[in-house]
């Protein structure tokens, strides 16, 4: 059995992301950490585009269109101006070190793997074997946000979950309706607003992007 | 028959002969791509037959062991460049390992050299011989989960099947091939002592892990090492060939189709020592502690590609 070239590239581009996500992973660094993230943002809007073209689904384009715009250009931008200015691009140690996470995500990988094949075989979208990277890109990003403590890489962690979620409407129904992909990238946009000026209210009073130090929040 | 075993007497022999060619065109490119002048293509046949000229000295504690490591690593990785389909496939030997056993030939050899370098008892053969089962105890279940995604495809673990089915399948894109390709290559650097794990041209001691273990052979014996060393460099990359870049490699008893072979391996095996060298000129050796991290990655990247197997080409 041989895919068709075009599915072939699809799939290539699902474990791409896949890739990526666990890169992300292992990344120490913020800088590193925001290229990697405007790299899924580039494969995920290619592979919304492919499929989109593939299957004659015009309104993925205006997705990949949004992803483009939105995740690989301004919201990179956005987080190197904020690296810059509060001036916290250093190594960080993860909270559980690094070989064991891959670990936990290679157990995490297997499980949605497996939780994805049912769920794929009712789904009747050409593209519906990648459900279960996309599946396992959430469970990633999830993974992410648990194991740092800056708040940075946590914020990424999030987005680069709305990219999991984004990419398994995409593989299982043709991508969401555009009203509302349009109302979750708005959301997406504000919540990166709203968190960076958190960021400075939160270095302003501890000093430090590290929040452990907001679990001995006291009232005073 | 006898057409066969002359063919597999030929790739042995071949790639006994042909492995320092290698070496040299590595260490020439290596030496390019760093600005400096390039050493001869035939210096490790230049360094084997002067070692082999010179008089052995050995240590007073050293036993039969120490003597007989070398001979027995070379043996090794000969049996190894037979069993691997170098230029032409199903010969009469490789049906005696598969690829898992052929796993298990470079840790016998390994083993072996572990043992002696601990046997004469100096401090930096021990150091060596510890660093180097830390990085293969590493190194070998990546090595085992590449040829386990390739045997998914093939579904057998034979090598002759593997390539057979590699070689003569639609082209098609395998992200798990790719995967397992770049995992391949990260064990391949570990295991054969190059940089970011080793240095192989390092005179610091304290940084050496796989001439740490060495350091008190010579003469013939450090030559057969030398030797041996470079063999296994060919026989990995003969093995990368065979799995990811299959086109080319002759069937059995085939003569007509042994010169494309040759032309192909020739090829290929400049192109990978380019690369090699490229990637080493561009890179630094890691500190040994991060080296676990190094090959997880690989580790990492081989599941992975068995995992989008599943998924993905199932």
């Amino acid at each position: 059995m041989t895919l068709p070239f075009h599915l072939q590239i699809v799939n290539l581009l699902a474990a791409l992301l896949l890739l990526i996500s666990f890169a992300m992973l292992s990344q120490r660094r913020i800088v590193g950490l925001v290229t990697l993230f405007a790299w899924q943002g580039l494969a995920l809007a290619v592979s919304t585009g492919l499929v989109g073209w593939v299957t004659g689904q015009h309104h993925l384009y205006y997705s990949a269109g949004i992803t483009l715009i939105l995740k690989v250009i301004v919201m990179p931008w956005i987080f190197y101006a904020l690296v810059k200015k509060l001036d916290v691009d250093r190594d960080v140690e993860p909270m559980i070190n690094i070989p064991t996470t891959m670990l936990i995500g290679i157990a995490l990988v297997i499980f949605a793997f497996n939780l994805a094949l049912p769920i794929s075989q009712l789904a009747g979208t050409v593209t519906r074997s990648t459900l279960g990277i996309a599946l396992a890109c959430v469970l990633l990003a999830f993974l992410m946000m648990i194991t740092r403590s800056k708040a940075i890489p946590q914020v990424i962690g999030f987005l680069a979950m709305e990219n999991g979620l984004f990419f398994a409407a995409t593989s299982a129904t043709y991508g969401m309706p555009l009203v509302v992909e349009l109302g979750v990238a708005l959301d997406v946009l504000v919540g990166v607003f709203v968190l960076g000026i958190f960021f400075f209210q939160i270095r302003e009073t501890f000093d430090s992007l590290d929040l452990k130090h907001m679990e001995k929040l006291r009232e005073r | 028959m006898s057409a066969g075993i002359l063919m597999q007497l030929g790739q042995t022999l071949l790639a006994i002969l042909l492995a320092p060619l290698l070496l040299g065109w590595t260490n020439q490119c290596r030496a390019w791509f760093q600005g400096r002048s390039a050493p001869p293509l035939t210096q490790p046949y230049r360094m084997i037959r002067k070692l082999f000229h010179k008089d052995a000295v050995i240590a007073h504690d050293a036993t039969a062991l120490f003597r007989f490591a070398p001979y027995m690593f070379f043996a090794c990785m000969a049996l190894a460049a037979g069993i691997v389909p170098i230029i032409a496939n199903d010969l009469p030997f490789s049906p005696a390992a598969d690829a898992i056993a052929l796993v298990g030939v470079f840790a016998l050899a390994r083993v072996f050299l572990a043992l002696a370098a601990m046997d004469i008892g100096t401090s930096f053969g021990t150091l060596g011989a510890r660093r180097e089962m830390l990085v293969s105890f590493l190194a070998e279940p990546a090595l085992l989960m590449v040829f386990f995604t390739t045997s998914f495809i093939a579904q057998s673990t034979e090598l002759p099947t593997i390539v057979e089915t590699l070689a003569h399948k639609q082209f098609a894109i395998y992200p798990s091939l790719a995967f397992a390709a770049v995992a391949f290559w990260m064990v391949s650097t570990a295991e054969n002592a190059r940089i970011p794990v080793d240095n192989p041209t390092t005179h610091l001691e304290l940084t050496m892990i796989h001439e740490a273990m060495i350091l008190e052979y010579s003469a013939r014996h450090l030559a057969l090492i030398e030797w041996a060393v470079a063999l296994k460099l060919f026989t990995y990359s003969a093995l990368g060939i065979a799995l990811f870049v299959p086109w080319g490699i002759a069937p059995a008893g085939d003569y007509a189709a042994l010169p494309l072979a040759m032309g192909a391996l020739i090829l290929k095996m400049a192109g990978g020592g380019l690369t090699l060298a490229f990637l080493e000129a561009i890179s630094a050796k890691l500190r040994l502690f991060r080296v676990p991290e190094y090959l997880g990655t690989a580790f990492l990247l081989a599941v992975l590609g068995m995992l989008t197997h599943f998924l993905l080409e199932h």
